[in-house]
């Protein structure tokens, strides 16, 4: 795949390529040019297929990294396109006119991580979550087991462990 | 039998933004709910319909009824944690979820499966392909109420459930393919009675391809009802059986082949007509396939050898900084997760890429306009998507 790296990077400014498996490369592209580096494989390299759109947070730098995964289904192959965007307003060009499916990513990951899709059809329907009032829950921010215990009792009688250091304690109870 | 009405002139108007211009009050149109509480439903979704007459004029697809937070669940458990938990984001096909997390595992932990582990591997996933097809077959004829076909395949698939509780202790979730290989070996006399479990289905196959696809009714209703588009393939990220039954020839076990199949002989099985008939088929002729190559597997199967490679202590392991892909052909298309470490031991993100996230939604609300109300189910099912796979 990386006769593809070295075509893209003559048309556009990329970041590094980092070849995970010989048929699964990723590389990260400039928000500007993501777009266009979306056109370009989509009519042009045989990238027809988007396999998902998602989102990691790196809260540590204030940051979503979009990832993009794209097959070329002739040449059984995978490309993911790394983007970053700001947390905070998280904001990103739509993509549902490229790929219509792209439309329920894009909601779910408004209603998710909150990002917007400004365009994207029907964005801010509610697509899983009915009456979500907190901040996005897959933000890392997000605290799981805090949430837990605020909306839900406790049942009594329920034992709560360590996995690790109950594990510890069931493979050497003597503690050695 | 839906009727196609050609005069459009009491349907409504496009606005310029592609939505329809539908006026609830003016006594034309009715909204109408199927599910999450339907006979006719595929597990816990809804579509709300607006009918015209008999005759849906938009369908949008509600989930998130069982929304468990999955992914973001297995954020704060440590890799082996999170094991027992992605089996439960698909009930009726729950290995891929073992296999394809515990492959993104290995791969970006840099661990290499020994090769029975791998044979045991590919044997569960195409015994789970079975038992999900046989659901399906089931769902399909229910939707045109032929309720009797939904009772021999769930005899078959109860007996392929017997196998499974016998080879991993568990019937619906098998927690069998952890990352590092598989938990254990073939039981003694494994092979041959699912060998005699195998002819068993064949004999209900052959009874369900005399009653069900051979059944006028069946093909009255299902020829040409819910055509998949060609040129909708890739804008609606269609793949597996739906796609296959519209002339793509696409299988990742032959065209990005994994664990043992670039070893197995077969070839995808493909059909034209794109309608819920030819899914059903595509679908009807891949289940002899599994059995094929069920066979060919436990025929050429190493019986020795280790099951597990050398894997780090669970309690502490960490992965280095990565991310991957890991995809599977499961029985209603491509099922991948996608899996982001970073150097800590526990996941910072996994992304669960079922087909039915695309066959649900995008592409259901376009083919259902049109539709007339009492194929809605048919429809619906002849996508063959499971909900939770679309919520995780």
């Amino acid at each position: 795949m990386h006769d593809l790296y070295d075509r893209l990077k003559t048309r556009f400014p990329l970041g590094d390529w980092i070849a995970r498996r010989p048929d699964l490369a990723f590389v990260d592209v400039p928000l500007a040019q993501l777009r266009s580096v979306l056109l370009h494989l989509r009519d042009q390299e045989g990238f027809t297929h988007l396999v998902l759109l998602t989102a990691v947070d790196w809260i540590e730098t204030g940051e979503f990294q979009l990832t993009y995964l794209l097959c070329n289904r002739r040449r059984a192959c995978d490309l993911g396109l790394r983007a970053r965007i700001a947390r905070d307003p998280a904001s990103m060009e739509s993509i549902h006119d490229l790929w219509p499916t792209a439309a329920t990513y894009q909601r779910e990951l408004r209603e998710m991580f909150g990002i917007d899709f400004p365009g994207s059809p029907r964005l801010h329907e509610d697509f899983i979550l009915e009456g979500w009032r907190e901040i996005p829950p897959y933000r890392r921010d997000f605290d799981t087991l805090a949430y837990a215990r605020e909306t839900y009792r406790e049942r009594p009688g329920r034992v709560t462990r360590d996995p690790a250091a109950y594990m510890q304690q069931q493979l050497d109870p003597g503690g050695h | 039998m839906a009727l196609f009405t050609p005069d459009r002139s009491q349907y409504p108007q496009t606005r310029a933004d592609g939505s329809l211009d539908i006026d609830l009050t003016s006594g034309k149109y009715l909204k109408l709910w199927q599910g999450p509480q339907h006979p006719g439903i595929t597990g816990n979704m809804a579509v709300e319909l607006t009918v015209c007459g008999d005759e849906v004029v938009e369908g949008r697809t509600h989930v998130g009824y069982l929304h468990r937070g999955f992914e973001k669940l297995m954020e704060r458990r440590t890799f082996i944690q999170c094991f027992p938990i992605v089996c439960r984001i698909c009930v009726p096909e729950p290995d891929f979820n073992e296999y394809c997390f515990a492959a993104a595992v290995e791969e970006l932990a840099g661990i290499q499966v020994p090769e029975r582990a791998d044979w045991i591997r590919t044997l569960i996933l195409e015994m789970g392909r079975i038992n999900s097809y046989l659901m399906y077959l089931g769902g399909q004829a229910g939707a045109f109420g032929l309720g009797v076909i939904g009772q021999w395949t769930t005899y078959a698939r109860d007996l392929m459930l017997d196998r499974f509780e016998e080879l991993t202790g568990g019937r619906i979730y098998h927690m069998f393919i952890l990352p590092g290989g598989v938990r254990d070996g073939l039981p003694d006399g494994f092979a041959t009675r699912l060998e005699e479990t195998l002819r068993e289905l064949e004999t209900v196959m052959r009874d369900v391809y005399d009653t069900l696809f051979c059944n006028a009714v069946f093909k009255t209703r299902a020829c040409g009802l819910g055509v998949i588009e060609r040129d909708w393939l890739d804008p609606y990220g269609v793949t597996g059986p739906n796609a296959r039954a519209a002339g793509m020839s696409k299988d990742v076990r032959r065209d990005q082949p994994y664990l043992v199949y670039p070893g197995l002989d077969f070839e995808p099985v493909v059909a034209t007509d794109s309608d819920v008939y030819a899914r059903a088929d595509v679908r009807r002729r891949d289940l002899l396939v599994s059995i094929d190559l069920i066979r060919q597997i436990l025929a050429r199967m190493p019986h020795s050898g280790p099951l597990m490679a050398e894997v780090p202590n669970v309690l502490h392991w960490k992965i280095p900084l990565g991310e991957t892909y890991i995809r599977g052909e499961c029985s209603r298309g491509e099922y991948g997760y996608y899996l982001v470490t970073d150097g800590s031991g526990y996941p910072r993100r996994v992304n669960v890429r079922g087909p039915s996230y695309t066959h649900a939604m995008a592409l259901l609300e376009r083919m259902i306009v049109n539709a007339n109300i009492s194929d809605v189910a048919a429809l619906m099912v002849s996508l063959h998507t499971y909900p939770p796979e679309i919520e995780r």
